[in-house]
């Protein structure tokens, strides 16, 4: 995939490869060369949510943290901005670490416990020198009311707030000098149900109002389906379909695509069955599968799956998928298939319909 | 976390590393052998500090019409080999002990803390070169090295300080480096680096207020083994000279009366053995109670 250096496109990502290990050892021969992130491509537009979906282990934070250099690669580079972040200087990338922040998925262990929040968000703003004493002091009780934390906040310590607020925190923390790329990485799998969309929402908001443009990594579709632009589905280190959120959720193309569709939950009474859901553990990185990766937990799969690996390519404008059958697979199962109730279930359900103010959509 | 009043916000965060401290005070308080301990140290610091106001005789001050006079109203532990009073000997001697002890840890805390941060954050040849000369070094018995240090130096309770404070060097090195890995992965350092704050701070600020409760159990540990090392380097006439007394130096003369005037030889050693009864207690104590996974 090539990458015009358009205005439109804030970051590039091209070819990135980042393998662990490989490295000779002492005693027991070579380390296992782990592809955390195998030949990875794509480009963000400003001011859209990207999405970068994948389950555990499939390289998606290996890729965020590429992105960003917290990590080098061990091949292809990253473009922020047209100008290629990979090849320049420790001291360069420190300056530029002001434009693209990181939201982590752990609010209890990313912020460090003996630093009050004020602290904690000063001191972005300190070390690129963007404000100081005073100015700084109103800068992160502004920020803090901007995250909806009450300033006075900024004088206690990470363990006196919930895991919710203290994402509030790493969000505010994040945003503290004013980046124009944020990346979240699972930035609300480990809330509480009830608080993600709190903190999504918040994510959105902020997004609208300081015009950012957002990179959301996360383990289902559940999470991004209603605020990303953009989505590509990882799976063992490789992108194996990308494509705008309506066309991938209305028209997926690869079977692992389908299967995340499928496994999203449906919160719909009577839904049964039909869910095809992936079975086992997906392969290890060390030792990836010949031609298409995803061919062992594939129901779809022929020979041809298990000797060619199968080259990303678009079906239709802005949709890139990587499987050889994309064009002759069955279209996804509908997500939910609901079974007709039997008569004393619709009866119980038409009581309990009848005692609430607002009546139930019955199913079926 | 109950809200607090807006008049006492400002306040809230103070309270809440008050809280910490506290759990931990309480915690410590609530341990009667590190309370034992702490009890020990803090006596033979009062008599160290207060030695000139304690003491019943000037130490140095020799009377001959009483050479080793087994203990007595007048003399409580006796009088040495040219009659001094060894209550008084004891009480100054504490001070070279305390003195070396706790100034030889500082020494290998400073010295040793800088280097264990710089291998455990930059990894590398950096962390091999210096892990494998820790490792050398603390293949050698602290003692040794510790005596080997001293007579290169020269005998003087300065230069036992400094030896001791050198062989202990390595110690802290292994045990920062260590922390330094363990907090090294964690998630606000990686957050600090995406930040941009420059590696010097991220030492500073992220990796050094996190590793400090095992420096100073350690530190405190280390401090009885370091009292000890003064002893013994006096003992050997590389510490504390004549006639200033040391705990260990006043062994040195009271071995060639043990059969004669065994008291003194018994009220220093007990001394040793107290102040690092007291010193390994305070420690084993301040582990427990700064122990994070209780936290």
């Amino acid at each position: 995939m090539s990458t015009p250096a358009g205005s439109d496109v804030i970051l590039s990502a091209q070819a990135l490869v980042k393998h662990f290990g490989g490295g000779r050892q002492l005693l027991s021969g070579r380390a296992p060369l782990i592809r955390a992130v195998d030949g990875v491509s794509f480009d963000v537009r400003r001011g859209e949510t990207f999405a970068i979906v994948g389950e555990s282990g499939c390289g998606k934070s290996t890729l965020a943290r590429l992105i960003l250099r917290l990590i080098e690669p061990t091949a292809g580079k990253v473009e922020f901005d047209g100008a290629d972040i990979t090849a320049i200087g420790e001291e360069d990338m420190r300056r530029l670490r002001r434009e693209m922040q990181m939201i982590f998925q752990d609010p209890f262990s990313s912020l460090n416990p003996r630093m009050t929040v004020g602290a904690l968000i000063a001191e972005p703003l300190a070390v690129h020198g963007l404000a100081s004493g005073r100015e700084r002091a109103e800068r992160v009780a502004d920020i803090l009311r901007k995250v909806g934390l009450p300033p006075e906040h900024a004088e206690r310590y990470p363990h006196e707030f919930s895991g919710g607020q203290r994402q509030r925190i790493g969000i505010a923390r994040a945003l503290a000098t004013g980046p124009r790329l944020v990346i979240g990485d699972e930035p609300v799998s480990a809330l509480d149900v009830s608080i993600r969309a709190q903190v999504i929402n918040l994510l959105e908001d902020l997004k609208a109002e300081l015009g950012l443009t957002l990179i959301l990594v996360a383990h289902d579709l559940a999470v991004i389906r209603h605020t990303s632009d953009r989505i590509a589905v990882m799976y063992l280190g490789e992108i194996v379909e990308l494509a705008d959120r309506d066309a991938l959720f209305e028209a997926p193309l690869h079977p692992y695509t389908h299967s995340l569709i499928a496994a999203i939950p449906v919160p719909v009474p009577g839904a049964r069955g039909a869910r095809q859901l992936l079975e086992g553990d997906p392969p290890s990185p060390a030792a990836p599968p010949p031609g298409c990766r995803f061919h062992t937990r594939c129901p779809h799969a022929e020979a041809i799956c298990k000797n060619e690996r199968p080259a990303l390519r678009a079906l239709a404008p802005g949709h890139t998928v990587a499987c050889h059958l994309a064009e002759r697979l069955p279209p996804a199962p509908p997500a939910v298939t609901t079974v007709s109730a039997s008569t004393a279930k619709r009866r119980r359900l038409e009581l309990f319909a009848g005692a609430r103010p607002e009546p139930v959509s019955a199913t079926s | 976390m109950t809200a607090a009043s807006p008049a006492g916000v400002s306040t809230a965060g103070a309270e809440a590393l008050a809280q910490r401290r506290n759990r931990a005070l309480a915690k410590f308080m609530s341990n009667p052998t590190a309370l034992f301990g702490a009890v020990l140290v803090l006596t033979f610091v009062v008599l160290a500090v207060f030695a000139h106001w304690v003491a019943p005789y000037d130490p140095n001050k020799t009377n001959f019409l009483m050479l080793r006079k087994a203990p007595s109203a007048m003399h409580w532990l006796g009088t040495d080999e040219i009659g001094r009073d060894i209550l008084s000997r004891l009480i100054h001697g504490g001070i070279a002990s305390l003195y070396a002890g706790v100034v030889s840890v500082f020494i290998a805390l400073f010295v040793g803390m800088p280097i264990g941060l710089v291998a455990g954050w930059f990894g590398g040849w950096l962390d091999a070169l210096i892990s494998r000369a820790t490792d050398a070094l603390l293949a050698v018995p602290f003692l040794i090295l510790a005596i080997a240090f001293a007579a290169a130096l020269g005998p003087s309770l300065t230069n036992a300080m400094i030896a001791i404070g050198l062989s202990q060097v390595p110690i802290f090195v292994r045990l920062t480096r260590g922390q330094v890995l363990a907090v090294k992965t964690e998630d606000f350092v990686e957050g600090a680096r995406a930040v941009g704050v420059p590696n010097r701070l991220i030492l500073l600020r992220h990796i050094t207020p996190n590793i400090f409760a095992p420096l100073v159990v350690q530190a405190t540990l280390t401090v009885a083994t370091a009292i000890i090392a003064e002893a013994s380097l006096s003992f050997l006439g590389l510490g504390q000279q004549p006639p200033a007394p040391s705990w260990g130096s006043m062994l040195n003369t009271a071995k060639n009366y043990m059969d004669s005037a065994p008291w003194m030889s018994i009220s220093p050693g007990i001394a040793i053995v107290l102040v690092v009864l007291g010193f390994n207690l305070l420690g084993d104590g301040l582990r427990d109670a700064l122990d994070p996974r209780e936290q």
